[in-house]
């Protein structure tokens, strides 16, 4: 079964259309990449499958199970709409680091404050932080930071920043890790660590969808890639079939640009 | 010998009032700021446009016309009238203080980009847990300066309460300008000078105690 599957989303802003009917679907462990020139829709479709837009017409299943349709206008419950919320992880282009909290604390705020809902939350405060702990730190390592947890974003580099931040996601555990174009608020000296970030979770079968620009990236570390124009999927399929043998027209021509530059 | 000692007692009681009138105004209008920030950042319209109208009439008046409303408005035109004078001037200031900190606060509110929302929610944070955990202190970091400008005018303009007979330490100043003196005039200034250095040191403390981060 599909650990993720969008149905024919559509969200206009006004009477601009930015998505016009976009569905696709993906299995667990797998890494798949929308490309697309700036406007395409690519941002909305992923802000409207987290939550942060509301589509107007279309469904988002997890695992199978309904977790957003946007026909049912009854508003969800609070907490109902954050357990939907908790299915996802969100890494920014801008990071979007908490500045007064250092690295450790950026990774630990989340899983603290949802932590204190548990009912056993009283009885076993400490062993209950002392894991979350253990586990931000563990989150931390695997991107190459235990050296920084004390340090505070305004000290570390982009590159750096962009690293808390996909530990921050990766510390709550979702089923899908989204990326909106994360290299790109990056010199481009600095890419090449989030790249190198990215490779390692698609190694250890994290489901990923990245929005991104960078097409070699793209082939190297997706299976299947999307490519959106003006609110649409032009094309999908394996990255072998998409970015070498391109069949639409415009897919062509967008990849043409990029490989001119 | 006398006279000085006389001069001087006066000026000590006098401040007192300026003093009550500032503790007693940053102790109620500081909170009621926040609910009138609320109120002009809501999205029910008609709530915020009663609020923001309010602080436009608050900003746009002399605080010492609204301490002459506060006074002789309930008598004159509710036959309530106000016991007493202190009372009224409190209630003036509170309000217009309230009304100029709610516009610090807004700033503060409004500045913070809409990232670091976003990213509270996606990492599935309830809206006063993003308002209390993440978004407050930033708010704080960067309202400290205006602030600090604002509640030391508030220090200089308790002297207002003069004019409904208050007897604060510029008025007890100027009786003995009748006696042909005029050092106890010229050392008010003193009183507000070492206040306001105080404050001045208080405030430093503090922005450099949020210097630890940027952004």
């Amino acid at each position: 079964m599909s650990i993720l599957q969008v149905l024919n989303l559509h969200k206009s802003y006004g009477k601009t259309e930015v998505l016009k009917g976009v569905g696709f679907s993906m299995n667990e462990g797998e890494v798949l990449s929308i490309i697309g020139s700036s406007g395409s829709g690519k941002t909305t479709l992923l802000r409207c499958i987290n939550f942060l837009e509301r589509a107007d017409e279309g469904q988002i299943l997890v695992n199978g199970e309904v977790i957003f349709d946007a026909r049912n206008k009854n508003q969800l419950s609070i907490s109902e709409q954050r357990k939907n919320q908790l299915n996802f992880g969100l890494v920014f282009q801008s990071f979007n680091l908490f500045p007064q909290y250092n690295v450790l604390e950026n990774v630990e705020l989340a899983p603290k404050l949802l932590a204190k809902e548990r009912n056993d939350y009283k009885e076993n405060k400490k062993e209950i932080l002392a894991s979350i702990e253990s586990e931000a730190r563990a989150v931390l390592e695997r991107v190459g930071l235990s050296d920084k947890l004390a340090n505070y974003p305004c000290e570390l580099s982009g590159g750096q920043q962009q690293r808390v931040s996909i530990a921050r996601a990766l510390a709550l555990k979702p089923k899908v890790l989204f990326f909106d174009e994360p290299t790109s608020a990056l010199d481009p000296e600095l890419t090449g660590e989030i790249l190198k970030v990215i490779r390692s979770l698609a190694a250890k079968k994290i489901t990923m969808v990245i929005v991104t620009h960078e097409i070699e990236f793209a082939k190297n570390v997706s299976d299947n890639v999307i490519f959106m124009d003006d609110g649409v999927i032009v094309e999908q399929g394996r990255v072998e079939d998409v970015i070498d043998n391109p069949q639409n027209e415009r897919t062509r021509n967008f990849l043409r640009k990029l490989s001119d530059k | 010998m006398s006279g000085i000692n006389e001069a001087l007692g006066s000026l000590f009681n006098g401040f007192g009032f300026n003093c009550i009138i500032f503790f007693c105004t940053l102790l109620f209008a500081l909170p009621l700021g926040l609910i009138i920030t609320f109120g002009s950042m809501s999205r029910f319209i008609p709530i915020s446009f009663i609020t923001r109208t309010f602080v436009w009439i608050i900003r746009g008046t002399p605080l010492m016309l609204q301490i002459f409303v506060v006074l002789y408005a309930p008598g004159l035109l509710l036959d309530f009238p106000m016991k007493s004078r202190l009372t009224a001037v409190l209630v003036a200031f509170i309000i217009n203080y309230a009304a100029y900190f709610s516009e610090i606060y807004r700033g503060g509110i409004e500045s913070i980009s809409k990232g670091q929302y976003e990213a509270g929610q996606v990492l599935g944070l309830t809206k006063s847990q993003v308002f209390f955990k993440i978004v407050l202190f930033q708010v704080i970091k960067r309202i400290v300066p205006p602030m600090s400008n604002e509640i030391i005018t508030l220090v200089k303009d308790t002297s207002l309460a003069r004019i409904v007979g208050i007897a604060e330490i510029i008025m007890c100043a100027e009786r003995f300008t009748k006696q042909g003196l005029i050092w106890p005039l010229f050392s008010t200034g003193i009183y507000f000078l070492i206040f306001n250095g105080v404050l001045t040191l208080l405030f430093g403390f503090i922005e450099k105690k949020f210097n630890y981060y940027r952004g």
